[in-house]
C-alpha cells in the first residue's frame, strides 16, 4: 500500500471554559485520540450527532485550530510542526467547504472577490480566466461574479464556497456538513456536484455529516464518532454495523418507503454533556446491550479490517 | 370529515402566498404536508390554527371547515376557545412555545385548567401522566424545572404534552423535529405518531423529509410555490407519483444500494413569491415540461389512485392540454 495522503495520529483536542470568581474552570475533550488514514482518491465520511467532535476534527485536520495532542501528516509532513509560512504554502494543497455559506462568505465581497481571495492570501496573481473557469466548474453563470452573497440563493452560495475551495487546485478537501442548511432538492444537487468534481479532478475528501444515509450513499469508508471518540469504522458503506450506536443511527434514518415501516429505535435518552463524561464507555447510558464492565472501563477501538470500540459488538 | 380545506388562498399584503389549496382530513388520519422552503407549508399550519393575523396574513378566498364550523368567519373569541382545546399546534422550535421564566409544571397544567376546567391538583396529575406517557423520566422533578434546564428533545416532548393536555381532536405539527439530533428525531416522531394513533386523533405533520412522510403518514399533500401539486394516500404516492415534483422530491433522498451519481436533485431554485413563473410554477425546473406548461395553470384533477394532481403531463396519466 502506498503512503496515505493524510494520516491522522492520536489526535486530541481539549477545550477549557474560562474560570472566574466562584467559577471553576472546566474542560472537555472534544476529540479523543482519533487516528485515521486517508488514501489518495478516498472519500471518507465522518458521522455523528451534535457534540461528537466531528467539526472540531475537521478543523484540526487542516490545523485551523491547534491540537492538544497528536499529529496530522500530509504526504508525510507533519502539519502541526510546520512554521506559519511553511503551513501557508502547504495550505494550497488543501481546502475546506464550510457548513453555512451565509457566514463563510464575507457579505461585503462580491463573488469574484471571494474567489480571488485564496490567491491574495498566497501572494499570487489570479490567473487570467481562472474566476470564470471556477464559476463554470461549479455550474454558476459567469454573470454572477459581480453579485454579493445576499443576492444569491443558498444553493448558489454553497457553490461559491465550493468554487473558492477549488481555487488553488487542492488535492484534499474537508467538507463540513456542506448541505446541512439547504433544502433536500438543493442538497442533492450539491452532493452530485461534489461527486462529479471528485471524479474529474481526482480529489480526496473528508466529508463530515450527521446524515448517515447521505454518507452511506456518498463515501467509500465511514467513521462513526460519539462524544469525541471513534466508535466504529465501516470499511465500506454497505457493511453491517457492529457498534450498537451505529445500528441506532441507521435505524433512525427514515427510509422513503411506506412498505417498510421501521419500529421505534431501542435507543433512549440523549447525548450526555462532554463536560461530565461517564467513567466507562461514553455510550453506556443509552446502550441496550450495556453490562457492568461497560460502565467501568473505556473500550478501545479494535484493530483489523472493521474496527469497533465495544465490549459486546453485534455479531454479523 | 374532521377538516375540509377548500380552495384556500392566503395573502400577506398584496402577495398571494397560498393559492387554491384543497384537502380533507378524516378523524384518526395522519396527513403529511411536504414541500421545500417557501412552498407554503407553515402558512397552511397558521391558517389551520387561526393564527394568520400573527404574521399579518389573511384568508382571501376559500373556506376552512373544522368539524362543521367555518374557521375563517369565526370571531376571535370562538377561535381562541377552539385553539388549544380542539386544535393544538406544535411549533418547529420548542423554545418559542415555552415560557422561559415559568416552570414546566404550571405551563402544562395551564392548558388543562383553561380548557378542561380542571382544578390545580387534577391538572397536575394529568400533566404527570402525560409526561410519563412521553417517556420523560422523573416527571415530578421535571415539573419544577425551567425550560433552559432541559435538552432540546425533552423540551419538544413537553410541547407535545401541552398539545395533548387539552384533549384535542386535531394536532398541527410544524416540522416538530428539525431542530433535533437524528436519533432524538426518530424517537420523537415515533412517540408522537404512536400517541396520536392510540387516541384516534388527527394529525397534520408538516415536514420537508419524504422519509418521515413514508414512515409516519396515511396520506400526503405536496405543495410547491404556494399551490398544491399532488395529494393521495401515502402508498400510492411512493408507488407511482404522478406529479414530476413529487417524484423528484422522493428521488432527493439517498436510499440503500443507490448507484453513485444517481442522486441528482431538482435543478434551479424554488420560485420566489415575488416572481412566480407563469402557467405551472414548476415548469422552469420540470423535466417533463411541454407545450402549455408556461401559459396554462394546471387544475387539480382526479386520477385512478384516489388522489388528485395538478399537472399537464403527469407521469402515469393522460396529458391535459
Amino acid at each position: 500500500m502506498s503512503e496515505p495522503l493524510v494520516k491522522i495520529q492520536s489526535l486530541s483536542k481539549r477545550f477549557d471554559t474560562p474560570g472566574g470568581f466562584l467559577k471553576k474552570r472546566r474542560s472537555m475533550l472534544a476529540v479523543r485520540d482519533v487516528s485515521l488514514s486517508i488514501a489518495r482518491g478516498d472519500i471518507v465520511g465522518v458521522v455523528g450527532e451534535s457534540g461528537c467532535g466531528k467539526s472540531t476534527l475537521a478543523r484540526l485536520v487542516l490545523r485551523l485550530i491547534e491540537p492538544t495532542e497528536g499529529a496530522v501528516c500530509f504526504e508525510g509532513a507533519d502539519l502541526t510542526q510546520l512554521s506559519r509560512s511553511e503551513l501557508r504554502k502547504m495550505r494550497q494543497r488543501m481546502a475546506m467547504v464550510f457548513q453555512d455559506p451565509y457566514s463563510s462568505l464575507d457579505p461585503r465581497y462580491r463573488v469574484a472577490d471571494a474567489l480571488a481571495e485564496p490567491f491574495v492570501v498566497q501572494g499570487q496573481r489570479v490567473p487570467h480566466g481562472r474566476i470564470d473557469a471556477l464559476m463554470e466548474k461549479v455550474g454558476l453563470p459567469a454573470s454572477l461574479t459581480q453579485s454579493y452573497p445576499h443576492q444569491l440563493s443558498g444553493g448558489q452560495r454553497q457553490r461559491v464556497g465550493i468554487a473558492r475551495a477549488l481555487a488553488l487546485n487542492p488535492d484534499f478537501i474537508v467538507l463540513d456538513e456542506p448541505t446541512a442548511s439547504l433544502d433536500v432538492s438543493i442538497q442533492a444537487q450539491i452532493v452530485s456536484l461534489i461527486q462529479e468534481l471528485q471524479r474529474n479532478l481526482d480529489l480526496t475528501y473528508l466529508f463530515i455529516s450527521h446524515d448517515l444515509g447521505l454518507v452511506r450513499y456518498f463515501c467509500n469508508r465511514i467513521v462513526v464518532m460519539y462524544l469525541g471518540a471513534v466508535v466504529e469504522e465501516l470499511p465500506d458503506p454497505g457493511a453491517a454495523p457492529r457498534h450498537p450506536y451505529t445500528r441506532a443511527l441507521m435505524a433512525s434514518t427514515f427510509a422513503p418507503n411506506p412498505n417498510a415501516r421501521q419500529e421505534a429505535t431501542e435507543l433512549t435518552g440523549e447525548i450526555p454533556s462532554g463536560f461530565d463524561l461517564p467513567r466507562g464507555c461514553a455510550f453506556a447510558g443509552r446502550c441496550p446491550n450495556v453490562t457492568a464492565k461497560c460502565r467501568e472501563t473505556v473500550p478501545v477501538l479494535s484493530r483489523g479490517p472493521h474496527p469497533v470500540a465495544c465490549f459486546h459488538p453485534i455479531q454479523g | 370529515m374532521l377538516l375540509r380545506v377548500k380552495n384556500l388562498s392566503v395573502s400577506i399584503g398584496t402577495l398571494t402566498l397560498l393559492e387554491g389549496v384543497s384537502f380533507d382530513l378524516a378523524k384518526g388520519e395522519i396527513m403529511g404536508l411536504v414541500g421545500e422552503s417557501g412552498s407554503g407549508k407553515s402558512l397552511t399550519a397558521l391558517a389551520l390554527t387561526g393564527l394568520l393575523p400573527l404574521i399579518g396574513g389573511r384568508v382571501t378566498a376559500g373556506s376552512l371547515e373544522f368539524d362543521g364550523t367555518d374557521m375563517v368567519t369565526q370571531p376571535k373569541r370562538k377561535l381562541r376557545a377552539l385553539r388549544g382545546r380542539r386544535i393544538a399546534f406544535i411549533t418547529q422550535n420548542p423554545m418559542t412555545a415555552l415560557d422561559p421564566v415559568q416552570r414546566i409544571g404550571p405551563q402544562v397544567d395551564f392548558v388543562s385548567r383553561t380548557h378542561l376546567g380542571l382544578d390545580r391538583k387534577a391538572a397536575r396529575a394529568r400533566t404527570i401522566a402525560l409526561l410519563t406517557q412521553l417517556r420523560i423520566p422523573q416527571a415530578d422533578a421535571i415539573c419544577s424545572s425551567y425550560p433552559h434546564q432541559l435538552s432540546g428533545g425533552m423540551k419538544q416532548r413537553i410541547v407535545i404534552a401541552m398539545a395533548l393536555a387539552g384533549d384535542p381532536d386535531l394536532i398541527v405539527a410544524d416540522e416538530p423535529t428539525t431542530a433535533l439530533d437524528v436519533t432524538v428525531q426518530a424517537q420523537i416522531i415515533h412517540l408522537l405518531t404512536r400517541l396520536v394513533r392510540e387516541r384516534g386523533l388527527s394529525l397534520v405533520l408538516i415536514t420537508h423529509d419524504m422519509g418521515v412522510v413514508a414512515q409516519a403518514c396515511d396520506k400526503v399533500a405536496v405543495l410547491y410555490a404556494g399551490r398544491l401539486a399532488e395529494q393521495k394516500p401515502v402508498h400510492a404516492l411512493f408507488a407511482s407519483p404522478q406529479h414530476p415534483y413529487s417524484a423528484a422530491l422522493i428521488d432527493c433522498i439517498p436510499r440503500e444500494g443507490m448507484a453513485p451519481g444517481s442522486l441528482t436533485g431538482i435543478p434551479g431554485n424554488v420560485a420566489s413569491a415575488t416572481a412566480y413563473p407563469s402557467g405551472c410554477r414548476f415548469h422552469p425546473r420540470c423535466p417533463r415540461a411541454g407545450a402549455g406548461c408556461d401559459t396554462k395553470v394546471p387544475v387539480q384533477r382526479g386520477l385512478s389512485d384516489a388522489g388528485t394532481v395538478a399537472c399537464h403531463y403527469p407521469l402515469n396519466g393522460a396529458p391535459d392540454v
